[in-house]
Formats: structure tokens, C-alpha cells, sequence
């Protein structure tokens, strides 16, 4: 059935021939109701095993903490059950949707087959391994059979950039900023689209988190899964390297003032009022919590707003060692693994209004959760856990 | 009046029903509600329009790989989109449609059709989708 699905999947991509991968990434463990999971268990029941190595995405359920939330057990019974499936398929529960942060992140040039569209660009762009965006379903067809269609980004040629971004008038302070890159990502995924940006302009050495958010950002506003950053990512040394000589067909120009707009797109709240505040998408970091803990220690959040991090039980396990996790608690914040809060139904209906640090919670909750939401920079994040209310510092993107 | 739209089955099949077209991109995993059909992206131009049962027109999916999945949920549920018609060569909805076939039995007929063709259709319009890939857009029904 694997190969099956793959063949007909290389017919319709108009490819040549199949090629070998050395790795996979596998969103399709998600529960997402009862043909996912009818799908997980009759390759399973056909005896599937992933012949690469195969890293597992986030899952339907925080597999041991589910009781503590609003989740059905009915939901996570099923869940769980689609978690055994991929196990018993032989991939490894890493359960994260930042798989490119653990020990299995793959190399530069590696062909792999990705799913999670955050993780795609990432690996794509920051880390120069080479993955189409492979969608549920066919991620672990390509681990199963070891293949994949040779077409699209598996291949140089179609990694070229075809839209150049500039950036003018946008100052190193900006740049230095958490909170410029998720921005500029959704800013980026929409106007790019379908499209390879290169974006040119950025002064600095940005964190691998900041790339991250970056990437999360653009893949959700966009079905951006390549960019190139001008003396940033490793396939673009210069413009000439990222265009592959070409010359790009469209520039745009990106200025503080598409930047601020970009931003208030990402709030769709009006007023100060605030039930949760959620931070980790894509999945919190090690780095992101020891950013974290000093703000919270010997504070605590308002008894009106909950303050949650998404996470993996591997980076959750390295921060509580690094000391991160007690002022987190103290602070009277909680950790969900596993999973995250788009993933499983988690928050009870009272939960209306959230505020987050991620373009990929903001953009996508409206519509998942039905919540509205504010996006600001995580001292607003914790700032607002505290009084209670939304506060947001303006001061970076003041005209 | 009818007119004829030469398109590309990505995934064939024969379907008739009325059309509901946007010109933006959708990503199903939080844009389409798999037990009702409703499009729930709330920034979509289509947003609280329902799909189930109709000839979905979108220039490609967006975002999210998740998408084959909301798609097979809902072809599981009977809530999916009659066919889908798309300007890009839609590998997501074209997979989606493709493991509906193997699970249930139920593909989806996928279409692309050139930009030029998909800037001609209307929501409300009667498409006939052929086994061959060709459109037949029913317009202006009676003057």
C-alpha cells in the first residue's frame, strides 16, 4: 500500500524516477480522528516498519499528563493507540514538532522526507538537508519504502530562490529582537506563498531559535518551505549562490512599516482581557526555557490567566536538570509534552482569549480553537501573566 | 450556457455540483472543519462557507502538512469538498484523495486547471467534473 501510494504520488509530480532517502520525519502520528488512526493501524496490521530513521512528531495527546487537562478520554485512548501504531512501525517517539533540535537532526544535503511544515522549512533553509513538503500520509509511505518521487526541493535546481525581499530602513535593534522573527516570517509567508524567498538585509547572526520562529511563521502564512537568508542560511553565501545566477522575478520591500502591519495581523483580540497565556510553538527549546526562568523567579501569575509551555518530554527532562522547570512552577505555570495545545483538546471552552510569543499559535488558533488571541514578545508574555491583562511593550515597533 | 475548461486529473472522477471558489490559498488543518465542511479560517475570504458536497475552487492548498489528514477525516465523515479544482498541481489534496481511494474506497477527484481558466470561475456556478479532467461550468442559467 506504501509503495502503491508513493508510485501514484510520483506520476502526479510528473517525476522521472524515485529516489533513496536516509531519514524521515513523520507528522502523520497525529490523531486527528478516526481515519488517521484506522490509516496508522492498517499499515501497522500489514506489518509496515520504517526502514530509516524516523523521527515522530507531535502526537494527539501528552501521552502521561492528558488527566490534568480538559482531554476526553475517549480522545485519548484513541490517540494513544495511534501512537503504539507508529512505534510498532519502528519509529522513535521523539514526539516534537522541533525534531531538527535533537540528536537525529539531520546534516546539509542529506535527502530526507519531512513532515510538519515548520520542521520542512527548517531543515530546508537553516540546516541545508533536503526535503519536499511531504504531507500526513505520505511522510511514513516514504519511510516505509525508503523512497520518495525526485522532484521539487530533493533536487538543486529547484532550490533556487525566485522572490527577493529586501529589507530597508530596518534597524539592528529590530533584528536583535525575539520578537522580529516571527513577524517578519508571517510577513514573509505571505507575500512568498508557494514561492522561495531570499531575503536580503539581515545584519546580524540570528539565534537557531529566532530561525525557527521565523520558519514556523512563514510555513503557516504561507506554504513557504525554503528560505534563503543573505549570509545567514547555508545556501545563500550571496545572492548570486541563492538565485543560482538567476535573476529574481519579483522584489519586494520590507519595511518597519510592512512589519508593524504584519504584527497587529497576528492579534485578533480587542481588548485587555486574557484566560491563557501559551508559549512553544514549534516545541520550546532548552535555550527558550533558560530565557524563561529568570523572568518568571520569584514571581507569580495572576490566579485569572493560566500560563502554559508546549514542549517535548527530551528538552522538558533538560530543563528541569538546568533548574528551569521550579521557577516555572512556582510562577504557577504548567508543561504539556507530547502534544500541543492545536493538537488536542486540551483547553476547556472557557479559555477564550490567549496570548502568545509564536506566529504559529496566533495564526492558527482563531480557527482550531475558536479563541482570539494576541501576539506579543515573551517579557509581554510573562508581563501579562502577572497584572492579569494584556500589557505589550510598543517600544520596538513605534513609528 | 455551458462551457467547456480543459483541465488535469490529477485524481479522475466524475462529479456534478455547484461551485464555491476563492482566490486564496487554504490550509485545511484549522481552515476546514472535517465533521461539518464548514471553512473555518477565520482570515479566508471563504470563511463560514460550507464545502461538504460542493466543487471546492482554490488556487492550492497552504501551510500545515496536516491537511491530507483533515481531508481523509472528512471523506471518512461525508463532509469533503464533491471534487477540488486547483491552479498548482496540488500534491497535498491529491494525496489525501488518493488514501481516501485505498481506505474507503472514496476518492475525491482532483483537478488543476491553467490561472487563466481558474480566473473564470464563480461560486455558484453548476461544474461537471469529467473522468478526462474537463470542467463543464454551467453559467447564467436563465436571462
Amino acid at each position: 500500500m506504501a509503495m502503491r501510494i508513493i508510485a501514484r504520488m510520483a506520476e502526479i509530480c510528473g517525476a522521472d524516477s524515485l529516489m533513496d532517502i536516509t531519514g524521515a520525519h513523520i507528522d502523520s502520528a497525529l490523531f486527528q480522528g478516526d481515519a488517521t488512526l484506522e490509516f496508522a493501524e492498517r499499515l501497522a496490521g500489514l506489518g509496515a516498519k520504517v526502514v530509516v530513521p524516523t523521527t515522530l512528531n507531535v502526537s494527539g495527546v501528552d501521552e502521561h499528563g492528558w488527566r490534568e487537562w480538559a482531554t476526553p478520554p475517549e480522545w485519548a485512548a484513541k490517540a494513544r493507540r495511534q501512537m503504539t501504531a507508529y512505534q510498532s512501525m519502528g519509529a522513535i517517539p521523539t514526539w516534537t514538532c522541533a525534531p531538527y533540535q535533537t540528536e537525529w537532526k539531520p546534516n546539509f544535503g542529506q535527502q530526507i522526507a519531512w513532515g510538519e511544515s515548520n520542521a520542512i522549512c527548517f531543515a530546508n533553509s537553516v540546516i541545508g538537508a533536503r526535503t519536499e513538503r511531504y504531507p500526513d500520509l505520505m511522510d511514513i509511505c516514504a519511510a516505509v519504502t525508503g523512497r520518495v518521487p525526485a522532484v521539487g526541493l530533493h533536487l538543486t535546481e529547484n532550490r533556487a530562490g525566485q522572490i527577493l525581499m529586501r529589507l530597508v530602513d530596518v534597524p539592528r535593534r529590530a533584528q536583535e529582537d525575539d520578537e522580529f522573527y516571527p513577524v517578519l516570517g508571517s510577513l514573509i509567508g505571505k507575500i512568498a506563498q508557494d514561492r522561495i524567498p531570499v531575503v536580503e538585509g539581515i545584519e546580524i547572526v540570528p539565534a537557531e531559535d529566532q530561525l525557527k520562529a521565523l520558519c514556523a511563521a512563514a510555513a503557516a502564512s504561507g506554504a513557504v518551505a525554503l528560505i534563503h537568508i543573505i549570509g545567514v542560511t547555508p545556501e545563500a553565501l550571496s545572492l548570486e549562490s541563492a538565485f543560482q545566477k538567476k535573476s529574481p522575478r519579483q522584489t519586494v520591500v520590507i519595511t518597519m512599516e510592512s512589519l508593524r502591519a504584519a504584527r497587529r495581523e497576528l492579534t485578533t483580540a480587542a481588548g485587555e482581557k486574557l484566560d491563557l497565556v501559551v508559549l512553544g510553538s514549534p516545541h520550546f527549546s532548552l535555550a527558550e526555557f533558560k530565557k524563561l526562568a529568570p523572568l518568571l523567579e520569584g514571581k507569580r501569575r495572576h490566579h485569572d490567566v493560566q500560563f502554559l509551555v508546549t514542549s517535548s518530554r527530551l528538552m522538558t527532562e533538560l530543563a528541569d536538570k538546568a533548574g528551569c522547570l521550579a521557577p516555572l512552577k512556582q510562577f504557577g505555570g504548567k508543561v504539556t509534552v507530547d502534544t500541543c495545545i492545536l493538537t488536542t483538546p486540551m483547553l476547556r471552552q472557557e479559555i477564550n482569549t490567549l496570548m502568545t510569543n509564536s506566529a504559529k499559535y496566533a495564526y492558527y488558533s482563531p480557527g482550531l480553537l475558536n479563541a482570539q488571541v494576541v501576539f506579543g514578545s515573551l517579557e509581554d508574555c510573562v508581563r501579562s501573566a502577572i497584572a492579569g491583562k494584556v500589557v505589550r511593550d510598543e517600544s520596538l515597533w513605534r513609528e | 450556457m455551458e462551457r467547456v475548461i480543459e483541465g488535469r486529473a490529477l485524481v479522475d472522477g466524475e462529479v456534478e455540483a455547484e461551485a464555491l471558489v476563492a482566490d486564496e490559498p487554504l490550509s485545511f488543518w484549522g481552515g476546514y472543519d472535517q465533521r461539518t465542511g464548514e471553512i473555518i479560517d477565520r482570515r479566508h475570504p471563504l470563511s463560514g462557507q460550507v464545502a461538504a458536497a460542493r466543487v471546492l475552487a482554490l488556487p492550492a492548498s497552504r501551510g500545515s502538512s496536516t491537511t491530507t489528514a483533515v481531508l481523509l477525516e472528512a471523506v471518512r465523515s461525508g463532509k469533503a469538498p464533491a471534487a477540488i479544482v486547483t491552479v498548482a498541481v496540488d500534491y497535498f489534496f491529491s494525496l489525501a484523495s488518493i488514501v481516501a481511494g485505498e481506505m474507503y474506497g472514496k476518492p475525491i477527484p482532483i483537478v488543476a486547471v491553467a490561472p487563466e481558466d481558474f480566473a473564470t470561475l464563480r461560486t455558484g456556478q453548476r461544474i461537471r467534473i469529467c473522468r478526462d479532467g474537463a470542467l463543464i461550468v454551467r453559467t447564467g442559467a436563465v436571462l
